[in-house]
């Protein structure tokens, strides 16, 4: 029988888990809810990560756009993923959303861009948003 | 010079000011959200990581999405938003807002203030770490624009001071983009941030955290080329002769507390001595009628849910004009066990509200004692780096009006 101790990442709570393997059952104590028992499976079977990083946008009104898994990825992948990601270079406009790479290395994952990136218009980026109507003068 | 006449007047475009305009102009009050950068969304735009929003939306977002979400209710709700356009100075006595923008000084006239300023990193100078002032040493939040919204990367040999959660989700930030990240090291026998972070962020990457430890010189010329740790002994809190390290490293970063930004007001709005925060009551009212307050600039928040919770409450109340407000607050009182609450005042004829609270220590199962003999709930896993959220239901406003408390004190006793 072996003992692991782990930390739950599904979400900000971070369950202390307590992880008993014997063969092949696994039990978990500790938990607050389902997500805990699941996580702390996977993590001796299949760990796997959401992954956030950043795309270069070239003539954007940023030179990045973020980007998320939409799913949690093998914690293997991760680095492969950041490398992929460093070789793209995206035109704007991106929207929220957008499908930056397509099932990647076939786990069925996608990445997707999570801001919007709009086209570079320097010459009026810092006209403020609203309009130019004076309400009175003093 | 232009003045305008607003019902409400928001300052600060991060979580807390977007959640706070969108209830107000929702309530038909002519709202206005002032931001100095030139975008809504405050320090959600560069924490590109996962993990907000599980409170407000029930999904896990990353900031910008999380950002995203309330600037479209913003625009359907009609907010007016002006960015570039900071404020100099607030007068009480002319209930009036100078600000400056691109077309000059503008002076609003609102019938009521939110101000939702958030809070600014503490810095390396006021940490008095001897050595000399080499370029490389960044707050984290400064190292997290560069790397996710200017593409810059800060070093290559990385050192990280604090253990707060911006800086565990840098280390891992600049891991993941190539830098060698050496290690965390945290003054304090536990860490400052989320548990999940220690694991995804450090214990993933491999990255050592060294407890009870801390920064002692800095040294490099021009940049920064070595610092020098040591470990502390938690009682005295001095470093411990034989423990010191130096270490080559180009990059030191600071993730080492926040501050409350609170000096458009604090001259005449009581703010809390301690944590410098605006002292509120449970409808995120200040000191001052005129003024309500919600975010990091009330108490440094660890989940931005919270914060647009409790901004959503302050836009609710400041857009309430044509009634009169109840006045009568009950002052909460902390025992030695609790650091922070948030309200710092129950108003008795009050709405429901939740009760946030920062614990000073590590307690394994505690026993919240509102009242005292009011409420009592049973939490396991108290840790300072996680505020304990307790609604504070219509019921238990019944019960505390029919008490016949002064005062609500409230402390966590270990035990069951």
């Amino acid at each position: 029988m072996e003992k692991q101790n782990m930390i739950c990442v599904s979400c900000p709570l971070g369950c202390d888990l307590e992880v008993e393997i014997r063969g092949e059952e696994i039990e978990v104590k500790g938990y607050r809810c389902k997500r805990g028992e699941t996580y702390a499976r996977n993590e001796i079977l299949d760990p796997r990560r959401m992954v956030t990083s950043n795309v270069r946008v070239s003539n954007g009104d940023c030179p990045l756009v973020s980007v998320k898994t939409i799913a949690p990825l093998p914690k293997g992948l991760m680095g492969e993923l950041i490398e992929a990601l460093k070789q793209i270079r995206l035109e704007p406009p991106v929207q929220i959303g957008q499908v930056i790479i397509r099932n990647f290395q076939n786990t069925g994952i996608d990445i997707v861009a999570t801001r919007a990136v709009g086209l570079d218009s320097s010459d009026q980026k810092h006209e403020p948003e609203h309009e130019l109507k004076k309400v009175s003068e003093g | 010079m232009k003045e305008i006449r607003v019902d409400v007047l928001v300052i600060g475009a991060g979580a807390a000011g977007m959640a706070a305009s969108i209830e107000s102009a929702s309530r038909g009050c002519h709202t206005v959200l002032l931001e100095r950068e030139d975008c809504s969304g405050g320090v959600l735009n560069q924490c590109i990581h996962n993990g907000f929003g599980l409170h407000v939306f029930k999904e896990e977002l990353t900031g910008p999405e999380y950002a995203d979400r309330f600037r479209r209710q913003m625009d359907e709700k009609g907010v007016q938003v002006r960015t570039v356009q900071f404020v100099v100075s607030i007068d009480p006595s002319k209930k009036a807002v100078i600000t400056m923008s691109q077309e000059g000084a503008v002076v609003f006239h609102p019938k009521r203030v939110i101000m939702t300023t958030g809070a600014r990193e503490r810095a390396f100078g006021s940490l008095m770490i001897p050595g000399t002032r080499p370029s490389g040493i960044f707050t984290a939040g400064v190292a997290q624009r560069f790397v996710n919204l200017q593409n810059r990367l800060p070093g290559k040999k990385i050192f990280l001071l604090g253990s707060g959660d911006i800086g565990l989700i840098m280390a891992r930030r600049l891991a993941l983009e190539g830098a060698d990240v050496l290690g965390v090291a945290e003054l304090m026998p536990f860490p400052g941030g989320l548990a999940r972070n220690i694991a995804q962020c450090l214990n993933d990457f491999d990255i050592p955290l060294h407890l009870s430890t801390s920064v002692v010189e800095v040294h490099g010329k021009d940049r920064l080329e070595a610092i020098t740790i040591a470990r502390f002994d938690p009682k005295t809190r001095t470093a411990i002769d034989g423990s010191h390290k130096k270490i080559e490293v180009d990059t030191l970063i600071l993730s080492v507390g926040l501050i409350p930004q609170n000096e458009l007001i604090d001259s005449f709005v009581q703010i809390h001595p301690t944590t410098k925060g605006v002292v509120v009551d449970s409808m995120m009212r200040t000191s001052h009628p005129w003024i309500f307050a919600a975010g990091n600039n009330v108490a440094i928040y660890d989940l931005v849910d919270f914060v647009t919770l409790d901004g959503k409450t302050a836009g609710q109340n400041a857009s309430r004009f044509e009634e009169t407000f109840p006045s009568d607050t009950l002052p909460i009182v902390l025992g030695k066990s609790v650091g922070v609450s948030i309200p710092n005042k129950i108003v008795k004829q009050g709405d429901p509200f939740i009760l946030y609270l920062r614990s000073k220590k590590v307690i394994e199962k505690g026993i919240v004692e509102i009242g005292p003999g009011l409420i009592r709930r049973t939490r396991i896993g108290i840790k300072p780096s996680e505020m304990i959220d307790i609604p504070f239901t219509q019921k238990d406003l019944e019960r505390l009006r029919e008490s016949n408390l002064d005062r609500v004190y409230i402390d966590i006793q270990e035990g069951s």
